[in-house]
């Protein structure tokens, strides 16, 4: 991704347009024969797919076990809730801190890796907490996972809302959602995602112009599962439960292929267009076949082949043949041969 | 006391051992050369001194400080920087930001988020500032792997020298220009010489003995010769391996 100059906007537009287009979602979602916990779930996945950018698209570095990070916060929000104070600030606080503590325990020992060994390190961590979450029954719940997870209210001292409702719950998650991408936006903008920018495109350069490259990808690592965990926690609110498949191998790839097929590679906003195409495949093509995973990752193959920039790439490219006042086109292109992402979509992860 | 002084550095891979026994010294304010024949083990002493390997035995030190075996990212931080033979640059980034993000100031910022570096006019004038020294001026907006090969050597040295080091490492920065962008890049160092303390790996020996106060042969893995290219010139060695001649 090239660094653009000038000041990046406080609030950006794409945001406005998401924000505008989530909070109106009540009045024609079941217009379009689709319903308010669908829109939920998107959300959620959006700030996973987000917070899992950061790693992947701004770093360079491909976790292919972050799943994890998104079951432990949904753990950790059930056994605060369930276990310690069913408060939902601390809990929801709490789920952040412990994801981002686990993430931040595992990048202890990756992060002077890159490349291939890296991913299959973050698959075998990933792999470890899952089977965790299978056999430790007394703490997980086993397979049946953790229930009962209520959505607990908001508590403002004065006033207390209701999350009961999944209309309630989605206005909920939108403010914590939009706060949460206002400040991940900030964080790619300062110093700080110039740097990850330029160890995805040069670690040993990065090193001898005197960054310290073990620390900030450690840090994008920590900071990505910190966003895994709240939408972890967020995801334990809207299913009443957390349970070990959220933490496997193919929901980790899910997030993988959402990032890839939006155009996280090119733009900060791919994640999110990849989080709800995603989503609406599964429920629209689901609809119509068990086997919808099948074409979805048929599509993904066709997108990795002929437009591996993704969706965000392909209105990059559109924008850039309208004719302007002979400005230079605005396109990013990727080099399939010098980013390891680009490489690693070429395989595929499905 | 020499401003960067290497003492009886060895260095071994498997059972090879490319350094013997390397003593250098480079005086502060000059131009140090370091030649010899290919293989001689001319990029390996260079990554040794500057922290890309750490020596298996032996003493660096800098400004009367030992920095051996330190990182490189703290080499870096002491004031010593380096270009690289085989070009090291962030290729996706413009030719501005790739020398931004070797500037101090921005790397002091690295973790403060409320910084906006596109915002930062200092910043970019620095920026702006060492892109015009190494003769890049237009080419700012131009990503680095767009740039000539030439532009991208100029480029190599200016992400180098962007850290505003004390002493600057050039590693062979001559290799694959032809002799016009040679002739260019000798200006170039000529100028850089009367700001900063620079030593040159250099298989050019014309360029180097035009440019150089004193070179170093290296040969075996130990320096087999030292002096002003004058004196080299005498040589016996210099004379018989007929690098001197092309000088």
């Amino acid at each position: 991704m090239q660094a653009k100059s000038g000041r990046a906007a406080l609030i950006p537009v794409p945001l406005v347009i998401t924000f505008l287009l989530l909070l109106t979602t009540p009045l024609w979602v079941s217009r379009v024969g689709l319903y308010q916990y669908l829109a939920l779930e998107i959300m959620i996945w959006m700030l996973f797919a987000l917070g899992y950018n950061l790693l992947l698209g701004y770093t360079g570095l491909p976790s292919f076990g972050h799943g994890a990070y998104f079951g432990i916060g949904a753990y950790a929000f059930g056994l605060l809730q369930l276990k310690v104070w069913p408060n939902l600030w601390f809990d929801l606080f709490g789920a952040v801190l412990v994801a981002a503590a686990f993430g931040a325990a595992v990048a202890a020992f990756i992060s002077h890796r890159r490349g291939i060994y890296y991913a299959l390190l973050t698959i075998a961590f990933g792999q470890v907490f899952w089977f965790v979450s299978i056999k430790w029954h007394s703490v997980t719940g086993g397979e049946d996972g953790l229930l009962n997870i209520k959505r607990l209210p908001a508590d403002f001292g004065f006033f207390s809302i209701k999350l009961v409702s999944n209309e309630a719950l989605f206005y909920f998650s939108l403010a914590i959602f939009t706060l949460a991408v206002l400040g991940l936006w900030r964080l790619i903008h300062s110093p700080l995602g110039r740097i990850l920018s330029a160890i995805k495109q040069n670690e040993t350069r990065a090193a001898f112009v005197g960054y310290n490259v073990w620390l900030y990808k450690w840090l994008a690592f920590t900071l990505s599962a910190a966003f895994a965990g709240l939408a972890g926690a967020l995801f334990a609110m809207a299913q009443n439960s957390a349970y070990p498949n959220v933490m496997s191998l193919q929901n980790s790839g899910f997030v993988v292929m959402m990032v890839l097929i939006g155009g996280g590679l090119v733009s900060f906003w791919g994640a999110l267009i990849g989080a709800a195409f995603f989503i609406l495949a599964r429920d629209l093509l689901g609809a119509y076949t068990e086997t919808w995973l099948l074409w979805y990752g048929l599509i993904f193959m066709a997108m990795v082949l002929f437009k591996p920039e993704g969706i965000a790439g392909m209105w990059q490219a559109w924008k850039a043949k309208k004719p302007r006042e002979a400005l230079p086109p605005n396109v990013i292109t990727i080099d399939p041969s010098d980013t390891l992402s680009a490489a690693e979509a070429k395989h595929g992860v499905v | 006391m020499a401003l960067f002084e290497a003492t009886r550095l060895a260095k071994r891979f498997g059972d090879q051992v490319v350094l013997e026994d390397i003593t250098l010294s480079f005086e502060e304010g000059q131009l140090s050369g370091i030649m010899g024949p290919n293989g001689a083990g001319k990029t390996t002493c260079f990554n040794v001194l500057t922290g890309r390997y750490a020596p298996d035995r032996g003493r660096v030190t800098f400004a009367g400080e030992d920095i051996t075996g330190l990182a490189p990212r703290a080499i870096a931080k002491k004031g010593i920087s380096r270009s690289f033979q085989i070009m090291n640059l962030f290729n996706d980034y413009t030719a501005l930001d790739n020398v931004l993000i070797a500037c101090p100031r921005v790397r002091a910022q690295g973790f403060n988020p409320w910084r906006d570096l596109g915002a930062d006019s200092a910043a970019q004038d620095e920026a702006a500032a060492v892109l015009a020294r190494v003769g890049l001026k237009g080419k700012a907006s131009v990503p680095a792997k767009s740039l000539s090969y030439g532009e991208r050597r100029a480029l190599e040295i200016g992400v180098a020298l962007a850290a505003q080091p004390r002493l600057l490492f050039l590693d062979e920065p001559t290799a694959g220009l032809g002799s016009e962008g040679t002739a260019r890049l000798a200006d170039l160092v000529r100028e850089l010489k009367r700001v900063v303390t620079i030593v040159i790996i250099e298989h050019d020996m014309k360029f180097l003995f035009g440019l150089a106060d004193h070179v170093s042969v290296i040969h075996w893995g130990q320096v087999i010769a030292g002096g002003t290219p004058a004196e080299l010139k005498e040589n016996d060695w210099v004379r018989r391996s007929n690098l001197g001649a092309l000088a």
